[in-house]
């Protein structure tokens, strides 16, 4: 009971499936250091060959937007549809482009 | 008047809608400590269901099988992590679950409250006890919980070995000598009826059911789910000459569904309860692990504080505290 008080920090850990694709998050562990943390993600992440590669990031480093700005954050890319190819009219004839 | 709505019926419209909610939403009360306290119970059901299969794997038949079992109960330590995980995003600590645990506070699977007496019983246990896992686990994956979802999905990938490595113990000894199929029979008879207890109990008796479906935590119900995990066992235990112990067991051509005998509940109350064959067995055995693994603990801690202080780069410190 005594090491109730400090339990070992959070870490988030990103798995690379194969060379070529980015990491991906996969989930969080405890670990007392970040080499604990790669080794005990290589065990709770990647027992079945699902990775190439581990991050593991401590999960106090990372600062995260709050939904209830999530309308206001990303409001400014939902009023420009001219970022998108289909916006314009492009006759058939040109082929593709 | 009309266009206020409260926070519940926003987040009521927004599950209904079938949207995921991310730790940093708002959520009712409710629905926080319902989740907390079924993924925590999620957890330590893998946790503790390590043990019963512990206890075969110095004395499994052969190097396969132990290799396999070894896999297995590797992969229920991996579970319990992931579910703790998805837990602790809802603003509960890892300490305080274990401590949940161990104090006899927290419940887990009444299942794992029964002994392992012979090998055949990791066949059963793999067959029929993850067999029902699953199908509760497989209807989870939707459940309206992101953290909680994303978790069973990996689960439910990683399951689907160990109820076919179950299955297949049990085809082997079916097959086998007159002694080696009695073994899995008995098995069977031991463990078909707790293991159809595992969805909890039956609709009308089962107060929080109707809440979780609402919040779209639960997908189907107790009964729902039960009915389907027997529907499919039967055919399987056919296939390997076994019997299942239930003589109201049959087919009814009317509801689609097989009919089968009453479950007596108060053999699950009672195992719940802590009166089970190996309740105490199990916490004891929780117990033990956590105080023999404290000087491991305190070791590694340890050692990264003094790494830490080593290092000239302050990014790598630990929060120790």
């Amino acid at each position: 009971m005594s090491q109730a008080s400090h339990q070992w920090p959070l870490w988030e850990v990103f798995v690379r499936s194969k060379n070529g694709l980015a990491h991906k998050h996969s989930g969080s562990l405890h670990a007392p250091d970040a080499e604990m943390a790669l080794k005990n993600a290589r065990d709770v992440y990647t027992r079945r060959s699902e990775g190439v590669s581990i991050w593991v990031v401590p999960s106090s480093s990372i600062t995260a937007s709050s939904p209830d700005e999530k309308d206001p954050l990303f409001a400014p890319s939902d009023d420009k549809v001219y970022r998108h190819p289909t916006f314009y009219d492009i006759p058939d004839e040109v082929g593709h482009m | 008047m009309g266009e206020t709505h409260s926070l519940e019926d926003r987040f009521q419209a927004f599950v209904e809608a079938e949207n995921k909610v991310e730790p940093k939403h708002w959520m009712p009360d409710g629905y926080r400590k319902t989740l907390v306290r079924q993924i925590s119970q999620h957890a330590h059901s893998e946790v503790v269901g390590m043990l019963p299969e512990a206890n075969w794997i110095s004395r499994a038949p052969s190097l396969r099988a132990k290799l396999i079992l070894l896999a297995k109960v590797q992969d229920e330590a991996g579970h319990g992590l992931y579910l703790y995980s998805a837990a602790e995003t809802l603003g509960t600590s890892r300490d305080q679950m274990i401590d949940d645990l161990l104090s006899g506070k927290a419940k887990y699977s009444s299942i794992f409250n029964y002994p392992t007496l012979t090998w055949a019983d990791m066949g059963a246990i793999g067959w029929l006890v993850d067999g029902a896992a699953i199908a509760n686990q497989v209807m989870l994956c939707r459940t309206s919980y992101g953290p909680y979802s994303r978790a069973m999905v990996r689960i439910c990938k990683e399951e689907s070995f160990h109820q076919r490595q179950g299955y297949e113990i049990m085809m082997t000894l079916a097959k086998g000598t007159k002694e080696q199929k009695a073994m899995a029979q008995d098995a069977l008879n031991r463990w078909w009826w707790p293991s159809i207890m595992m969805f909890g109990p039956s609709d009308d008796n089962s107060p929080n059911s109707a809440q979780s479906m609402k919040w779209r935590i639960k997908r189907k119900s107790n009964d729902e789910l039960r009915q389907e995990f027997i529907d499919k066992t039967v055919a399987q235990a056919e296939f390997i000459g076994l019997t299942l112990p239930d003589p109201d067991l049959k087919w009814n051509a009317e509801t689609g569904h097989y009919d089968f005998g009453e479950i007596d509940w108060t053999e699950f109350f009672e195992v719940i309860a802590g009166n089970g064959p190996c309740n105490a067995e199990r916490l004891a055995a929780r117990q033990k692990a956590h105080d023999e693994g404290a000087w491991v603990r305190d070791a590694a801690t340890a050692y990264a504080v003094k790494q830490a202080a080593r290092k000239p780069n302050p990014s790598t410190q630990t929060h120790a505290a």
